[in-house]
């Protein structure tokens, strides 16, 4: 594993895309194919199954460096990483000898099959055998995520550098249902097989937040939907078999199971982009609604009833088997209100609704109308535009409402983990309530690294008391929160929960007596919860 | 018995002998560990510290009442016997040594236990009460070894230099730059120093000192006249308009807060080096058991994590409130007053 470190720690030591690029595309060129899949598949979202829980990697990892599990937890809360804070806590290798990537994942492989005792056996052997760096990539792959700066974009570049490819086509390749012991790097990037796997989603086109609207030219160039509140969706229909991804590349299928009906109306080779939705009554129900949906594998029958949801469908990507987005968006539009017209009304399937609008200004009053409807403001298409791939500026963006916006009190102040190890970066803010500053969220981010090393400073000298890791400090500084929905919660002593809050300025100008009130948020759960 | 130290919002008080430690207020007396800006403030009707330190002291605070002392040699002030012992931080750095009635309490400043090759050796004083800091107690924090340490500094600097980088090393004006400058190879190339480094160079250069050529950047200076340099810069140098008159460059940092990986990546460029002028976790422990300490009261740093560890491991162990930074990423070590 030791070159797979070595193209891990060229990465990691550069902010450049070019070195990342250059070093991932050097390791494409030489480590052995196995290792090359492997990494792929790790840079790609798709890690090793989890074989033990985090729980036990922090015991055993305690145990052997000699530390109370206390102490552990501490290091890993700055540490923000577990793999980090495993690697760095124990004591130096007694031996080492270079196995490679593979090897230490087909390793595994083979203590999965084991009992517990051997499996702590195997790691533990495994973690006295790796280097510092090695140790922590082998033990990000048994706990999770593997972010470590490579984005799948780059290393797809990288790829694409590497074997003379083009990006796109390979961008395909990558997405989909494999793993690496379902296919080989000769299969997936060499081979050429468009059918190979008929799950596979396009790369989603995503748009960035409107920047003026004076620059997008006459309003009849455009096409205007609400801008829904849910799930971003791809619904795949090929073969007979659904397929719903996030844009995230989640396979999400089995948590929408309502959705599965849509087989029996829609024709084969159909691919819509939409936005999942919990809905009734011809209406959306507000995100909250969608919340107790997400993050559950299976759907218990209460869940269905309480929040059910329909696909709100915003274009079609693939018609008759064909891939159609390079047409203009106007035609992939009528195609696809013609197949959603094909579909009864009790299916859970609806056309996001064009807006009605002769000039910019009607549209620019419509949306002060975003939150009653649950919507979030607008996306404005360009008629002519072809469906992209990534984030791309010009023929699509997103014209957001306004947050809401409340002036807060900061009264505790928490370090931040990982890379904000060494600063105050987490608040808690409070509203008056007659006298008393009653908290009622935190938030984390919205200031410049400038403005957190001020506050840290400040801190560090208006300590009142400590809990922990938690500082209570002089009620004094002003923050304006932004924040993009606001509901009822009995588990927060204030009553209100915010949703997405972060800060939006830091108010030098306010002294802490012209702060809100919790009347005002009241009023504001009275509007918009 | 009384206390030997106590702790105030001035700073480290000694009721018997009328003295403070590193006070962070205006008092009468100060007892000063080291010359960095959080122990050595300007303000004090009097100053005593080591003969090593008094000059970068005198440097950044100006016209003040300093005495000096030896390493080892007693003093009487009051009914306190005062002495000041090597606390290997940075060059003429102490822990300060307070004995009244039997009693003795070490208050240690800022140490490290490594021999760094530049500041005078750690040396563990035993004592009944043992005041510390902890800016890196968390067992994840583990130094490089000089050697290794060395080998990556100057990896990084020849491959820079033979690829037509300049490399820019951050690290703090006093102590860690001029360690950094002794522990690198001098004959990769030029070493190129920023004001502050290079005022702080002279002052211990002319306390006998011996550290290798340096050429201060002045606003003349042509990058283009020192091919592969070496520039040592201060942190708060480096960000600025002062660090883009290098050319294509290559930049890194030099501080304990490199062992995380999530602050290499927020701060370091384009490298980050672990080496701090404090103690690791494993340091932190060694020196604490060798006093032969009972009683030990953290200062700074994960001050309730140690102190937690300590009181487990038996010590009778307390956090007290101060003033003081330990290695800050931004700008603790800046001077009170600005060097010329």
């Amino acid at each position: 594993m030791k070159d797979f470190a070595a193209l891990f720690t060229r990465v990691d030591e550069s902010t450049k895309t070019t070195v990342k690029v250059a070093a991932l595309a050097d390791y494409f060129r030489t480590a052995p194919d196995d290792d090359k899949l492997w990494t792929i598949a790790l840079f790609s979202g798709r890690r090793p199954k989890r074989l033990i829980t985090a729980a036990r990697l922090r015991e055993w990892a305690a145990e052997r460096a000699n530390l109370p599990l206390w102490l552990f937890e501490e290091s890993y809360s700055i540490v923000g990483d577990l793999a980090e804070t495993i690697a760095l806590i124990l004591p130096d290798p007694s031996s080492t000898a270079d196995h490679s990537l593979t090897h230490w994942i087909n390793e595994l492989a083979r203590l999965s099959g084991l009992d517990d005792d051997a499996r702590k056996a195997g790691i533990l052997a495994a973690w006295d055998s790796l280097p510092t760096t090695q140790r922590f990539l082998f033990t990000k792959l048994l706990t999770g995520g593997f972010r470590i700066g490579v984005s799948q974009k780059l290393m797809t570049r990288a790829l694409a550098q590497a074997t003379g490819q083009d990006e796109a086509e390979l961008t395909h390749k990558l997405m989909g249902n494999w793993t690496p012991q379902t296919t080989t790097w000769h299969n997936l990037i060499e081979a050429h097989d468009p059918t190979a796997d008929l799950s596979r989603p396009y790369p989603f086109y995503l748009a960035y937040g409107l920047e003026d609207l004076d620059d997008l030219g006459p309003a009849s160039d455009w096409n205007a939907e609400w801008k829904w509140d849910g799930i971003r969706g791809q619904f795949i229909i090929r073969a007979g078999d659904h397929h719903l991804w996030s844009r995230g590349e989640d396979l999400m299928t089995d948590r929408f199971p309502e959705l599965a009906q849509l087989k029996d109306y829609l024709p084969d080779g159909t691919v819509i982009d939409g936005e999942v939705l919990a809905f009734r009554n011809e209406a959306p129900l507000s995100f909250n609604a969608l919340q107790s949906r997400i993050g559950r594998k299976t759907v218990p029958k209460k869940l269905l009833t309480e929040a059910p949801v329909i696909l709100m469908a915003y274009d079609l990507l693939e018609d008759a088997g064909n891939d159609i987005r390079a047409q203009p968006f106007a035609d992939r539009r009528a195609r696809l209100a013609q197949i959603v017209d094909d579909v009864p009304d009790s299916a859970p399937l609806r056309l996001s609704p064009a807006v009605d609008f002769a000039d910019w200004n009607t549209l620019t009053a419509l949306r002060e109308t975003s939150r009653d409807r649950n919507a979030e403001g607008f996306m404005l298409k360009r008629l002519d535009s072809p469906y992209l791939s990534g984030r791309k500026k010009g023929d699509w963006w997103k014209w957001k409402v306004d947050p809401l916006t409340i002036d807060a009190v900061m009264i505790y102040a928490q370090a931040g983990s990982g890379r904000r190890a060494n600063l105050f970066t987490d608040y808690t803010f409070a509203v008056w309530q007659g006298n008393d500053l009653v908290p009622f969220t935190k938030a984390y981010s919205g200031l410049t690294d400038a403005e957190f090393r001020q506050i840290t400073a400040w801190v560090r000298k208006n300590t009142l008391q400590k809990f922990g890791p938690v500082r209570q400090v002089k009620p004094e500084h002003v923050f304006e929160l932004a924040f993009e929905g606001i509901q009822a919660s009995p588990r927060h002593k204030s009553g209100v929960a915010l949703r997405f809050p972060r800060m939006l300025r830091w108010r030098h100008d306010k002294p802490t007596s012209e702060a809100n009130t919790l009347d005002d948020l009241k009023e504001m759960l009275d509007t918009y919860g | 018995m009384a206390d030997v130290l106590t702790f105030t919002d001035r700073g480290i008080y000694c009721p018997a002998g009328d003295f403070y430690i590193d006070p962070w207020r205006p008092v009468d007396r100060a007892l000063i560990t080291h010359g960095h800006a959080d122990h050595s403030r300007w303000g004090m009707r009097s100053y005593l510290a080591t003969e090593a330190a008094a000059p970068v002291i005198r440097h950044r605070l100006g016209d003040i009442k300093l005495e000096t002392i030896r390493y080892g040699e007693t003093r009487q002030l009051g009914s306190a016997t005062v002495s000041f012992h090597p606390a290997g931080h940075v060059p003429g750095s102490a822990q300060i040594r307070v004995a009244v009635g039997g009693q003795v309490w070490v208050a240690s400043g800022d140490y490290k236990t490594v021999a760094d090759g530049l500041s005078e050796p750690f040396e563990p004083v035993p004592c009944h009460a043992f005041i510390t800091e902890c800016t890196f107690g968390l067992p994840v924090f583990k130094w490089t070894a000089e050697a290794a340490l060395a080998r990556q500094m100057n990896d990084w600097w020849a491959t820079n230099a033979a690829a037509g980088r300049t490399s820019i090393l951050g690290a703090y004006a006093l102590g860690k730059a001029q360690r950094l400058l002794t522990s690198v190879d001098a004959q990769i190339g030029p070493i190129l120093t920023h004001g502050a480094v290079e005022n702080t160079n002279a002052v211990l250069r002319a306390q006998g000192i011996s550290l290798p050529d340096t050429i201060r950047v002045t606003p003349d200076l042509k990058i283009t006249d020192h091919p592969g340099a070496l520039v040592i810069a201060t942190p708060s140098a480096m960000g600025g308009t002062w660090g883009r008159r290098f050319g294509p460059s290559s930049s890194a940092f030099a501080s304990g807060w490199m062992a995380l990986r999530g602050v290499r990546r927020r701060r370091a460029g384009d490298r980050g080096f672990i080496v701090s002028d404090h103690a690791d976790w494993a340091g932190l422990n060694a020196a604490i058991k060798e006093t032969g300490a009972t009683r030990i009261f953290t200062t700074h740093g994960y001050t309730s994590a140690f102190q937690k560890y300590l009181s487990e491991q038996g010590y009778d162990a307390h956090v007290v409130s101060t003033e003081y930074e330990g290695e800050s990423l931004d700008g603790g070590d800046e001077p009170v007053v600005e060097d010329a």
